[in-house]
């Protein structure tokens, strides 16, 4: 009964809720529920804006990587865009010596993998053992990594980096040079360009997650600059057979070294340049100076008779001879002051035609010394004698010419024909396109351009016409070099046989030398070839390093498809240099 | 009252779930650029292996000893070879200048 009526009762009836309590108790729950608030709202203030910094920055510790972006070395290109030098990612391997726990088994394989004897590993480790960081080795390539950080030894660890790739190997090494481990220039191009070709690597922040992927770039991304590439004026194909020739003649001859330009007569690119001997710029276990140098370049020498057609040049130039004055050589000896000079074979009277063809140093002399030196002085120094060609190549030589205040007689009669002044091959090479073209001086480059540039003019036309007339006699069947020429095209060129000098003293160690261009009729390219004391016997500049020039000379000229511009293919090389009649094949 | 409050709320719930799911997509695309750009490094690499590869097969010396080792093959030479010179006005091809071995010394 009494449970029916309770339930009956309406709930704002029941007589618990009629106990009347104080108001403040209510208030007093309020008052907590709104501190609770307040407080909340004054945590996250605090959170959201006074350590959002701070707090942020915690986060992003945990959870940001900057991330390195590498950028790429530019590559080397010929001119016709065969890769010289390219650059491939590798890895440093390294090492934590104390952490370093492997298995016998895994030891051992891990020196297979780095190339070296477990015993010499073991031996690094030990010695770097009070060190944190030890490499083992650099420059590993990447598919062999890949198989040292399949072994998972703990305390190796491997690192980013490119290797230096030179697919043509020693035919060019001088040119390109090489970098070292660091991916910096040391030689060649790779040193004289080396800010255009490093590239700037950028970086990003990043956040990843707990898988270590990337989720999102925290700031603006600074982009890698990638190096830029680079097109030299070589061309690959040339500069092997110019190698190939110089090598070949090099062992012929037993020489010492050599060197051969290839110039083109249109641009003034360099098309090739080889020395002998060389290196493999893949391979840099032991390299010697000799081995690095880039004679061509670096390396001057007294260029003897190649100066001669400078002298005849300015002769012509001043009025004092005409091709066909006739001078008096005989007897082969011409006595300056105290000095005597002498030519190889004694002449009679010579054409100044006949003077360069037959190279005698008697009639040169005689021409010299009816000149004023000063002339003679702003000859050989505006065809860039004394002057480091500006090619951007590190370590070009300027040569010798001294000053002509300074020239006493049988110096200004020495200089005519090559002696007491020095050039490297390059300066002698250029200095030849004055007679090549109609009488410029054209720059060279080591670097693609495709224009024909303008030359700084030296000699008039008919002088520079007349030069010419007088080096195709000079490589022809009655001049020094008949050895120097091709069948189905005319050439002319200039031999050179220096005496070297030891100290002050010329001694009988040789410099054989030639410089020509071909074909006559509008010439192409300029070869010029220098081979260091050839030992095998010959030792002229017509038998040594005129076949050289020959072979270079024809296949670049096929190679670069010059029509031919001479009816002979059977050449008439008499058996003594100064023989035969003039007129049979030119 | 009542029902722009509730409406509200609607939106609301609708404008949290847009913006998971636009993050989702955001971080999903983050994803597939990323692995796009590790592609491409890997194809530019796998392009200067190639690169390399292809001039050290096509070097000239390797051209030069195995032509003439595997294939017996000899250099060209003048004495055997024919000019044939395009005349550009009939547009026909003639013989060149040089003439083979019997012009040898012709002047």
């Amino acid at each position: 009964m009494a449970r029916r009526t309770r339930r009956n009762v309406p709930i704002a009836s029941n007589p618990l809720l009629q106990v009347r309590l104080p108001a403040y108790r209510s208030q007093l729950v309020m008052l907590f529920v709104a501190v609770a608030f307040v407080a909340l709202a004054a945590r996250t203030v605090w959170l959201q804006v006074f350590s959002q910094g701070y707090l942020q920055q915690q986060g992003e510790l945990r959870y940001g990587r900057t991330i390195e972006l590498p950028a790429s070395r530019g590559k080397i290109f010929d001119r016709n865009g065969v890769v010289l030098a390219s650059s491939l990612p590798a890895r440093a391997v390294w090492a934590i010596p104390e952490q370093v726990e492997a298995t016998p088994q895994q030891f051992a394989e891990l020196a297979k993998l780095l190339g070296t004897s477990e015993r010499e590993l073991r031996g690094r480790l030990a010695q770097a053992a009070d060190r944190s960081f030890v490499y083992l080795k650099r420059q590993v390539d990447a598919d062999v990594a890949e198989r040292v950080a399949a072994l998972r030894i703990a305390g190796i660890h491997q690192q980013r980096e490119y290797k230096r790739h030179y697919p043509q190997g020693e035919t060019i090494a001088h040119v390109v040079g090489f970098t070292n481990v660091e991916d910096i220039g040391q030689e060649g191009v790779e040193l004289a360009k080396n800010p255009d070709l490093a590239g700037k690597p950028g970086s990003r922040r990043v956040i990843r997650d707990r898988y270590g992927r990337v989720v999102e770039n925290v700031e603006a991304v600074r982009e890698p600059h990638n190096g830029r590439d680079l097109a030299l004026s070589i061309d690959s194909t040339i500069q092997f057979l110019a190698f190939d020739a110089l090598r070949d003649a090099v062992h012929e001859h037993k020489a010492k070294a050599g060197a051969a330009v290839v110039l083109d007569v249109h641009t003034g690119e360099i098309l090739a340049l080889a020395n002998w001997p060389t290196y493999n710029p893949n391979e840099r276990g032991q390299l010697t100076g000799a081995q690095l140098r880039n004679r061509a370049i670096t390396d001057t020498f007294e260029p003897g008779s190649t100066m001669k057609p400078f002298t005849a040049a300015l002769a012509l130039e001043l009025g004092q001879v005409r091709p066909d004055t006739v001078i008096q050589t005989a007897p082969g000896r011409l006595k300056i002051g105290s000095a005597t000079i002498g030519d190889a074979h004694p002449h009679g009277l010579l054409t100044i035609e006949q003077i360069v063809q037959k190279s005698s140093n008697v009639g040169t002399a005689k021409m010299a010394l009816a000149m004023p030196a000063e002339r003679m002085w702003e000859m050989f120094s505006s065809v860039g004698l004394g002057q480091a060609p500006r090619i951007g190549f590190p370590g070009a030589v300027a040569g010798r010419l001294r000053p002509y205040r300074s020239w006493k007689p049988i110096e200004q009669a020495t200089m005519s024909y090559g002696y007491g002044l020095s050039v490297s091959l390059l300066q002698l090479a250029r200095a030849y396109t004055v007679f090549a073209t109609d009488g410029e001086l054209l720059p060279v480059s080591m670097f693609k351009h495709d224009d024909a540039v303008g030359g700084e003019r030296i000699v008039t036309p008919a002088t520079a016409r007349a030069v010419r007339h007088m080096l195709e006699l000079a490589a022809g069947p009655g001049g020094t070099a008949p050895q120097a020429q091709i069948s189905g095209y005319r050439v002319a060129g200039k031999t050179g046989t220096a005496h070297k000098r030891d100290g002050r003293q010329y001694v009988n160690k040789y410099i054989a030398s030639f410089v020509g261009f071909a074909p006559v009729s509008d010439p192409r390219v300029i070869v010029a070839v220098m081979i260091d004391e050839p030992t095998a016997g010959k030792y002229y500049g017509g038998t040594v390093a005129a076949p050289v020039f020959a072979r270079i000379a024809g296949d670049t000229l096929r190679t670069l498809r010059v029509p031919p511009d001479s009816t002979v293919v059977k050449l008439e090389v008499p058996t003594s240099a100064a023989g035969h009649d003039a007129g049979a094949a030119l | 009252m009542l029902r722009l409050n509730l409406v509200l709320v609607f939106l609301l719930v609708v404008c949290a779930l847009g913006l998971v799911t636009s993050q989702d997509r955001a971080r999903k695309l983050f994803g597939d650029v990323e692995r796009a750009h590790a592609q491409a490094s890997r194809l530019e690499v796998q392009w200067d292996q190639l690169q390399i590869e292809q001039t050290v097969l096509a070097k000239a010396s390797r051209i030069d000893t195995k032509a003439r080792r595997e294939l017996s093959m000899e250099s060209i030479s003048p004495q055997r070879t024919l000019h044939l010179v395009v005349d550009p006005v009939e547009r026909v091809v003639r013989l060149g200048s040089t003439a083979p071995a019997e012009a040898a010394g012709a002047r």
